[in-house]
């Protein structure tokens, strides 16, 4: 049965449609790899038995009548900023434990809508501020990668590092991430695994835990570029109740994976191309390149001259927003409160024990550039300098049809490597927040392995509500790639 | 003209006050401006409270188009440019009663932009007041203190609900004309029907800014828009009635007054109106003023609101109180005093309106504003709550006007009325109260009068004046009943005058 888990969402649902094996035998097998799993990896947060259970019956009684979604009985992995009714929903900080949603994420009541059968939630960088999974609560989760010859711990990347994991470990079919700054591509490449974001607004980000509003996104984890295609098709579409939800229909994802990339232009930014990048990422970037070239792309040159300061806007933008939108933890109305001796005791106390140190950095740091004072020259000059960056996008695209990037400066690091510098930690974010800050479609597709066995990928970035083509890039990097490496089990 | 400036003296000669005020005024709108929720006073706590406006972990604001609408036409009632682009802003700050951590508010750019209105004093002369700008907000919840010793509570229904605030230049200069304005924009937005203008209920709440200054210097701020012509201003926060406001205007101005005149200088404060004491009390320090952290709400677009929509909303305006004062007097004939007493109210102008269809505009006024205000307020009743119904008082003018009755039965008949309701026509025919018009009838009275009386009919013949003495023995005769001109016209034919 557990090889059953191997396979990619796309075989898996055709078996289940094929009744070759049923939800609840496969639920069953999910759940117990999942749990056997924990002592290791340490991917989930919260199970719920129950309802995994009572969701994959109601898919064997629509697949046992021929019917069924996109989804249909396939167990998948939520990241625990997205609410599930019932089911604890932390962002992996203490400050929200016990907090059971009443609510459905408009993305999860859609898969569920398409059949997806909860499996679990799943680990965190806390409150999805991280590049390293290190920081949730419920303690850091291990990446099932090891790089060769050593039993080292290594990071899954983050912020969605237990989706990342639980999705290359085989432990499900696909899960949801959130990538605000790369918090889906970063840990997909690091772990072998597709991530894909789509416009800003085509995943609804209501009844997710909002880091940053204007530049969250939600979006898949796969095995293949195909599964996160039939994934964000069935996480996408309008959302009334969010105002910033695209008012249009979804394009079909799954057909554009099997697009000819014949005549796309592709480009390449010399922008990207960072100091003290290793030297086989450089070399993984131009192998793609040739994959492309071969697959009969035109390759251009793009210049995206404000890519140096993307960072430093991204590092305005995102803690501002973060500041104000964590301000409702004050412990009064859900989660955790830690009484004090007045009311202003009992707000520090409880956000003072409630956030970890990066929740409270990025709380202190938004709270400086929005000050009176420092508003204009910190946060009102980020937003020209984002304005600019878009623009950048945009007259790139006036050229080519996607733009080929690594995802990653770096294979994955050790889980105990030490960031003296909380800026190192945000460096890991420098090729994926440009698309965050811009809010056009971008994935990771793994596409090799560095010279320890520890999987690399690269980044196709495409204009807004231009999914379509992302898609088909990817799919053309990943038949090229021929990438098939799995983590031995080790867990 | 009468003189309305407003000194107050002090040790070092006058003083004048220059006022400024930012009135909320709550959307009249069944939902919440960015949630679903009721928004119906007086539900029990926390039941009209959505996963939104309790700020539960990603929810998200969606703005309601019909609060939209609601601020434009009140802009368009305070005659001011209204902003096809405007933009919601968060308000950053902690308060148990503020489940966001912030409030979603328009701090840069407004719906409505400047404007102006005319406000009525009470004697009916008109002053104008400049409007700065009218936002879109939300406002907080509600914080119980007094359930609990050891607790407070918080009752979230407020929590979302729409409000207009509207911010005035600093052209009020008395504390008069302050409270003459608030019912101004009480009476624009309750004729709009943007806002229902109870002030008791806190649909309408008043910040007051104060500052004094000497004679003079106010009009060299007018001439050059430079504020250090003005004295340094307080903000007196939630003043809850027009009394409160005239109050704590005069106290404030009185303590700033007597600070400078001592030789201290006044801070820049927020204040509160201790409405018990008739006090005004700082309400923080400088140290824990808040700062705001104004900025873009990331989950809500632009407001961008098409000019023709604008237009639409504009030509489907109701006539205004100003318009309709100018109309009772121009084309009804009414007296300045009586068309301002009737337009500033949308109630009493609706039920003036519905009596006088088809009536003498003037009588109906008369009656409207002497007998039966004058009864409600007696009887301390809102016009809506009166018991006479326009259509009856309508009638009863129509009554009068036709010689059915003459004024005086109608009076009682309006009593009849007050009482027991009824029709004036039945009732004045179950009763018998038409008037007597049948001169032969009238005529038969008199002259039995004068036979009876001769000395006082030839002292008439002097006097005229004691005529009177003869109208009211035959009135007396008659039960009231005789028509009083026919009356008056056969005795001076008879007694000669």
């Amino acid at each position: 049965m557990s090889d059953l888990l191997s396979l990619s969402l796309a075989d898996v649902t055709a078996k289940l449609k094929a009744r070759e094996v049923s939800a609840t035998e496969l639920a069953e097998t999910a759940l117990q790899a999942a749990e056997a799993s924990q002592p290791a990896l340490n991917a989930f947060c919260a199970f719920d038995r129950d309802l995994t259970m009572t969701m994959a019956k109601a898919s064997d009684a629509k697949l046992a009548k021929g019917e069924g979604g996109l989804l249909e009985g396939a167990p998948l992995a939520i990241k625990d900023l997205f609410a599930v009714k019932g089911v604890e929903t932390t962002a992996s900080s203490n400050i929200l434990k016990g907090f059971k949603p009443r609510y459905e994420s408009t993305v999860t009541e859609k898969m569920w809508a398409e059949g997806g059968v909860f499996l679990a939630k799943t680990a965190m960088d806390e409150f999805a501020m991280g590049s390293s999974n290190k920081t949730a609560c419920t303690g850091h989760v291990v990446s099932p990668w090891r790089a060769e010859g050593s039993n080292k711990g290594l990071t899954p990347g983050g912020s969605s590092g237990g989706s990342a994991a639980a999705v290359s470990a085989d432990l499900c079919f696909g899960a949801t991430g959130t990538d605000t700054g790369g918090s889906i591509r970063q840990p997909a490449a690091f772990t072998g695994t597709v991530g894909a974001k789509g416009t800003y607004g085509r995943c609804s980000r209501w009844g997710a835990v909002a880091f940053a509003s204007s530049l969250d996104h939600p979006g898949p984890i796969a095995k293949t570029v195909k599964d996160s295609a039939i994934l964000m098709q069935a996480m996408a579409g309008h959302d009334p109740k969010e105002s910033t939800s695209l008012p249009l229909d979804v394009p079909d994802f799954v057909a554009a994976c099997g697009r000819s990339v014949k005549g796309l232009k592709i480009g390449v930014a010399k922008e990207y191309r960072v100091d003290g990048m290793p030297e086989e990422i450089d070399a993984l970037w131009q192998q793609g390149i040739d994959w492309l070239k071969a697959a009969g792309c035109e390759i251009v040159d793009v210049t995206l001259p404000h890519t140096k300061y993307a960072l430093p806007t991204y590092y305005i933008i995102n803690p501002a927003e973060a500041s104000s939108n964590l301000a409702r933890y004050d412990g009064m109305r859900f989660g955790q409160r830690v009484e004090g001796a007045d009311l202003t005791d009992t707000y520090e106390k409880t956000r003072g024990q409630g956030f970890g140190a990066e929740v409270q950095r990025r709380i202190l740091m938004g709270t400086y550039v929005l000050s009176a004072g420092y508003y204009d020259a910190y946060y009102l000059k980020a937003l020209k300098v984002r304005r600019r960056i878009l623009e950048d996008f945009e007259n790139a695209f006036e050229k080519v049809d996607a733009i080929l990037t690594p995802s990653t400066p770096s294979a994955a690091f050790a889980l105990d490597a030490q960031f003296t510098d909380p800026i190192q930690m945000y460096l890991n974010d420098v090729f994926t927040v440009t698309a965050n800050i811009a809010g056009i479609p971008a994935m990771s597709v793994p596409a090799g392995l560095d010279a320890s066995g520890l999987p690399l990928g690269l980044q196709v970035i495409t204009k807004a509500l231009d999914e379509e083509t992302m898609f088909a890039v990817g799919a053309a990097l990943e038949d090229s790639a021929g990438f098939t490496a799995k983590p031995n089990k080790w867990w | 003209m009468t003189d309305h400036s407003y000194r107050l003296p002090g040790a070092t000669g006058d003083w004048e006050l220059v006022l400024g005020l930012e009135v909320h005024a709550q959307v009249m709108s069944e939902s919440k401006l960015f949630s679903g929720a009721a928004t119906a006073y007086g539900a029990p706590p926390n039941t009209q409270v959505s996963l939104v406006d309790a700020a539960m972990p990603g929810m998200l604001p969606v703005i309601n188009a019909h609060c939209v609408e609601q601020a434009i036409r009140t802009g368009l009632g305070l005659n001011a440019k209204i902003n096809t682009y405007s933009r919601f802003d968060r308000k950053n700050y902690f308060y148990p009663d503020l489940p966001q951590g912030y409030q979603i508010s328009q701090f840069q750019y407004p719906i409505v932009g400047e404007g102006e209105i005319e406000c009525e004093r009470d004697d009916g002369s008109i002053f104008t007041v400049r409007i700065e700008r009218l936002h879109l907000e939300q406002d907080a919840g509600k914080s119980i203190h007094d359930l609990d010793p050891n607790a407070t509570y918080v009752d979230l229904n407020r929590s979302g609900v729409a409000l207009m605030e509207i911010v005035s230049k600093p052209d009020i200069r008395s504390p008069a004309d302050a409270a003459a304005y608030v019912k101004t924009l009480r009476s624009i937005v309750r004729y709009l029907g943007t806002c229902g203008g109870d002030m008791e209920k806190g649909q309408l709440r008043a910040d007051v800014n104060v500052s004094v200054c000497k004679p003079g210097a106010y009009e060299k701020f007018r001439e050059t828009g430079d504020f250090k012509h003005l004295g340094t201003r307080c903000e007196i926060k939630n003043v809850n009635s027009m009394r409160f406001i005239v109050q704590a205007i005069e106290y404030e101005a009185r303590r700033q007054i007597d600070i400078i005149e001592d030789g201290g200088t006044i801070n820049q404060e927020t204040r509160l109106f201790d409405a018990g004491k008739g006090v005004t009390r700082s309400m923080r320090s400088k140290e824990e003023a808040h700062d705001y952290r104004y900025f873009p709400d990331p989950d809500l677009l632009p407001l961008e609101v098409p000019q023709s929509r604008i237009d639409e909303i504009r030509a489907d305006l109701p006539e205004l109180p100003a318009e309709k004062r100018k109309r009772f007097v121009e084309v009804l004939g009414l007296t300045e005093y009586d068309a301002s007493v009737l337009a500033s109210d949308k109630d009493r102008a609706d039920y003036f309106e519905t009596a006088a269809k088809g009536r003498d505009a003037k009588l109906t006024s008369n009656w409207v504003n002497n007998e039966l205000f004058g009864r409600l307020n007696k009887e301390g009743l809102d016009i809506t709550e009166s018991p006479v119904s326009a259509e009856q008082l309508g009638e009863l003018v129509a009554l009068i006007e036709s010689d059915v009755i003459s004024g005086k039965i109608a009076k009682d008949v309006f009593e009849i009325l007050w009482d027991k309701g009824g029709s004036p026509a039945k009732i004045v025919e179950d009763r018998g109260l038409k008037q007597v018009t049948d001169t032969g009838a009238i005529e038969a009275v008199i002259d039995q009068l004068i036979a009876e009386n001769p000395d006082q009919a030839e002292q008439v013949k002097e006097k005229p004046k004691a005529m009177g003495w003869f109208v009211g023995q035959v009135m007396k005769a008659m039960q009231g009943k005789a028509n009083p001109q026919a009356v008056n016209e056969i005795l001076k034919k008879k007694l000669g005058v």
